[in-house]
């Protein structure tokens, strides 16, 4: 079944080779938003981020203290954390697929393979370099912002020009 | 409960609410979780300046924007109304190490001597605040996906180039943690 889904999606991909192109790369557009894009609509996926926001804090991830433990190899408590997200949504993945569960819209749900490109070793390498300078990725960012560090707003729109820089330049780099 | 809920959690307990994110969203509509794509939708929305990488319909990944405004939210609650008085306990090493560089406040979860609009006019807090994340925004969308994009939801279904991806954000992580933020420290 997937297999045909894959095949289905490169034929696609070959007519409209442009937009296969931008999105390619970026792994959060491959699922197209829907029709509908009504606030209400929206709303339950704002709670779903208010509900990753309180763990982000409550567990300490969003601590530059804590990631600098992760990278010193002092304490377990990251490993342990994106470890055990990592067993827990290859299981759900895995339900989800067996069980062929579908959204609550009824709509069958799609997984999309991740093409390789040499931007994930580059541009993983200088992510990696960046995520220990400011102690966060995209996501702790944001919920540091929250907690009431106002500084982060400058460190998020630092963040916001590297990624249209990216994309300024993304023609002239090794993909 | 309050009183455990306030408490700083377990590893076990948040690695496995993190996990269920990436099933809740796809069940609420067919969305993989992400975080820094939000990134480029603000850039597509603000100032797409005729760069091809920007020229899409943003509307559409509204979801994200918010989800990501929601993040932020689940920030403000969690501090307002789960706050915990105690200090993050870290590793004696790394408190030993940070007392050389003169941070030892650890009253906030962010170090406020390194994290300050004061320190944002120094070349330290310049590095740290605006360089660090300037890194993480080129960084995450050459790589295609961040911690959420690559290492939970990729890995979550099995995907190599992500694990390509984790594997060398960790890398990058490990050069910076233990030789590039001593140096800056310094500074």
């Amino acid at each position: 079944m997937s297999k045909i889904k894959s095949g289905a999606t490169a034929n696609i991909a070959e007519t409209m080779n442009t937009d296969f192109e931008v999105r390619s790369l970026d792994s959060q557009s491959v699922n197209a938003g829907e029709k509908d894009m009504s606030f209400l609509r929206n709303l339950k996926f704002m709670l779903a981020g208010i509900f990753f926001g309180i763990i982000l804090v409550k567990s300490e991830v969003i601590s530059w203290f804590r990631i600098q433990e992760m990278f010193r190899l002092e304490s377990f408590h990251m490993y342990g954390v994106i470890g055990t997200a990592v067993v827990v949504g290859v299981i759900s993945i895995l339900l989800i697929k067996k069980l062929k569960i579908k959204t609550i819209h009824g709509d069958a749900i799609e997984f999309q393979d991740k093409r390789f490109t040499k931007g994930q070793v580059i541009g993983g390498l200088i992510f990696g370099l960046g995520w220990a300078i400011t102690g966060a990725c995209p996501g702790p960012l944001l919920a540091q912002l929250g907690s009431g560090v106002g500084v982060i707003s400058i460190t998020i729109l630092s963040a916001v020009v590297g990624t249209w820089v990216y994309g300024k330049f993304r023609d002239k780099l090794p993909n | 409960m309050l009183e455990l809920i306030r408490q700083p959690w377990h590893w076990s307990t948040a690695g496995i609410l993190i996990g269920l994110i990436v099933p809740l969203l796809l069940i609420l509509g067919n969305k993989s979780f992400g975080i820094s794509a939000n990134l480029r939708h603000i850039c597509a929305a603000c100032f797409p300046a005729d760069i091809s990488f920007f020229k899409y319909d943003w509307k559409k990944e509204i979801w994200n924007i918010f989800f990501a405004v929601g993040i932020i939210l689940g920030g403000f609650l969690a501090v307002t109304f789960l706050h915990d008085p105690e200090q993050v306990k870290v590793a004696p090493t790394l408190v030993s190490d940070l007392a050389q560089f003169g941070i030892d406040d650890y009253t906030n979860q962010v170090p406020n001597q390194l994290f300050n609009w004061h320190s944002l006019l120094t070349i330290k807090g310049f590095l740290f605040i605006v360089v660090g994340g300037f890194l993480v925004g080129f960084g995450t969308r050459y790589a295609g996906g961040c911690t959420s994009g690559h290492a939970i939801s990729g890995l979550a279904n099995l995907q190599w180039p992500s694990l390509v991806a984790t594997i060398c954000f960790m890398i990058g992580g490990f050069i910076s943690s233990n030789l590039i933020v001593p140096f800056l420290l310094k500074l």
